[in-house]
């Protein structure tokens, strides 16, 4: 009863962040209709300031920069979307089946997911772009990859508490097989405490991919995309222009939403140990 | 005691080991091909092979693995690909800086955050701590290059304390360093300190859930009392943790700050040769970050079981 009546009034902040999160999927869904100019369109001076014509004003080769905010939100939620939905789907199969399957399965993977933990995961992905190139297809596949590492190691100490009780025991007598377990009897159980999850490891992975981007090494021009712009309007902050400032607040904002959305969902179903909020 | 702690650093020799084998698997075995990445399109298969066989990758990975591996513990760590330099000697002046950034962050953070950290959890619930988790929930949010886009435009363009872009070069002198580099450390300083915050305030009220602690308040002693005498000598250690693992944060995080502020780092130098591929940079900087992760995640739980008594006597 307390869980419906939370779930039907969230606390302000919740709402602020679903509201500010729907317009930036309404943004990245009709970008086209809403947006005042193309995407690539170069139709002012550089970095003319925010008039009635250029909202935010114009970027470093003219082009307007609300167009290519709401153009962006594409790209950098859509990618980032990618890539926690893809770690998710092998951190979560991965980590069932280490606690399904037994100690020599689990050790091999554990053992190997704290080796992949030993090297910084930005030092990791830059390694790997750079012998495979920043194509869509590797930005997503790599950060998808190593991200699920980290919900490899969630998935797994949720699933280890949720293997030894009786209702598994039972479908194990009853002789199903490995893949019933892991899908129909721990699985159910085991996803409501990563729903959370999966708002953090969405910001991280937007956190990234962002700044992967704006170190060049991410999305790739001639796509408008959040950290990029950041990069390409970066040198106007040193004569007092606030270019570069208008994506990294998109960027913000959408972290901040999600944050916000997570608490509240934290606060109805109480956070599983050994989650991690940061890093 | 003494065994215990052998142990610990025979662990982070193999941990370091294994990271050596990673870099190596990651850059030249992966099915990604050094000599096409680095050639790039327009190669011809002929000069493909030439360059493959200058870079000796006709021969069999373990020995290159091996021969990389003995140069690098030797101190050589191969020629740049791009300007035929060696890595070596361009990496090192580049490291100090990379330090210089770093130590001058976590200088000032550590002391701050830890302080904070522990009034916050005093303050559980009153103005304070509510303040401190709103302003660190936004640092952390927010992307660092907007951080450091701020802190430029008002120290920098507006209020013009501290310069825009940190050039630092070999004769400079000390003060005039920390000022150049103010606004980097700074940047890394806030990131630092909101995790280590956080991290700090959640391990003190953890531990104010316990049993004694809950004595010790039925006891009648006041609150602060309970804190800097019951509770604090127990957090320590998982205070320690706390910051080394933002400190090995930091290293990581110095990447994007050394672009922003053209900081001649380590970090800027691995960023540059991703985006020329130039192999030997990129193995050399993956192999300073790597090793600096595992000394500083090592040292913490030395320091851990230094500090932990329990912890001396694994059952």
């Amino acid at each position: 009863m307390a869980i419906q009546n939370s779930l039907k009034n969230p606390p302000i902040s919740a709402k602020i962040g679903m509201v500010i999160l729907v317009v930036f999927i309404f943004f990245a869904i009709f970008a086209p209709l809403i947006a005042p100019y193309g995407e690539a369109e170069s139709i002012g001076k550089t970095w003319a300031s925010p008039s009635a014509e250029f909202l935010l004003g114009t970027d470093n080769i003219g082009r307007d920069m609300l167009s290519r905010i709401i153009f962006g939100a594409r790209m950098t939620l859509g990618v980032a979307t990618a890539c926690t939905l893809l770690s998710f789907l092998i951190g979560i199969t991965m980590g069932l089946l280490a606690a399904v399957a037994g100690k020599a399965l689990d050790q091999i993977l554990s053992r190997f997911v704290d080796l992949m933990l030993s090297i910084p995961i930005l030092v990791f992905a830059l390694m790997i772009l750079s012998m495979f190139g920043s194509s869509l297809f590797t930005l997503i596949i790599t950060i998808g990859i190593l991200d699920s590492f980290r919900v490899f190691r969630l998935a797994r100490s949720i699933a280890i508490n949720i293997v030894v009780t009786e209702f598994v025991e039972v479908a194990r007598l009853r002789g199903e097989g490995l893949w019933w377990i892991m899908v129909r009897e721990v699985l159910p159980n085991a996803l409501p405490p990563m729903i959370a999850e999966f708002g953090l490891r969405f910001c991280f992975n937007f956190l990234f991919v962002a700044g992967l981007s704006f170190l060049g090494l991410g999305i790739q021009p001639p796509f408008a995309d959040w950290g990029g712009m950041v990069r390409e309007n970066g040198r106007a902050i040193a004569f007092g222009i606030p270019a570069p400032l208008w994506p990294a607040i998109a960027i913000g904002l959408t972290t901040i939403s999600v944050n916000m959305i997570v608490d509240w969902i934290l606060s109805i179903n109480a956070r599983p140990s050994g989650a991690s909020a940061e890093m | 005691m003494l065994r215990l702690i052998m142990t610990r650093v025979f662990l982070g020799c193999v941990t370091l080991f294994a990271v050596t084998l990673l870099i190596f698997a990651a850059t030249e075995i992966l099915p990604g091909d050094v000599a096409s990445a680095v050639l790039g399109q327009g190669a011809t298969p002929e000069t493909l092979a030439a360059f493959r066989i200058e870079l000796g990758l006709d021969r069999p990975a373990y020995v290159r693995y091996l021969e990389w591996l003995t140069n690098a513990l030797q101190g050589d760590l191969g020629i740049a690909m791009t300007n035929k330099r060696e890595v070596l000697a361009t990496i090192t002046p580049r490291l100090y800086n990379t330090l210089f950034l770093a130590g001058y962050a976590a200088a000032i953070a550590v002391p701050i955050a830890i302080i904070l950290g522990i009034i916050a959890a005093i303050n559980e619930g009153k103005w304070i701590d509510r303040a401190a988790n709103i302003l660190t929930l936004g640092a952390i949010s927010v992307p660092e290059f907007f951080i450091a886009y701020i802190l430029i435009l008002v120290f920098a363009t507006n209020l013009g304390w501290f310069p825009s872009l940190s050039t630092v070069y070999g004769d400079m002198g000390f003060w005039q360093k920390i000022h150049v580099v103010a606004l980097p450390a700074l940047t890394l300083t806030m990131l630092v300190m909101a995790h280590m915050l956080r991290m700090t305030r959640a391990s003190v009220l953890a531990i104010m859930s316990q049993p004694y602690i809950e004595m010790a308040f039925l006891k009648g002693l006041p609150r602060r009392r309970v804190i800097l005498r019951h509770a604090l000598p127990n957090a320590a250690a998982p205070i320690i943790s706390v910051v080394a693992l933002n400190l090995a944060y930091l290293i990581v995080g110095v990447v994007v700050i050394e672009v922003v502020f053209v900081y001649p780092g380590v970090g800027q130098y691995m960023v540059d040769g991703v985006s020329k591929r130039d192999l030997p940079v990129i193995q050399a900087c993956a192999l300073v970050f790597g090793g600096a992760f595992v000394l500083l995640n090592t040292i913490a739980d030395i320091l851990a079981i230094l500090v932990n008594p329990r912890l001396r006597h694994p059952r």
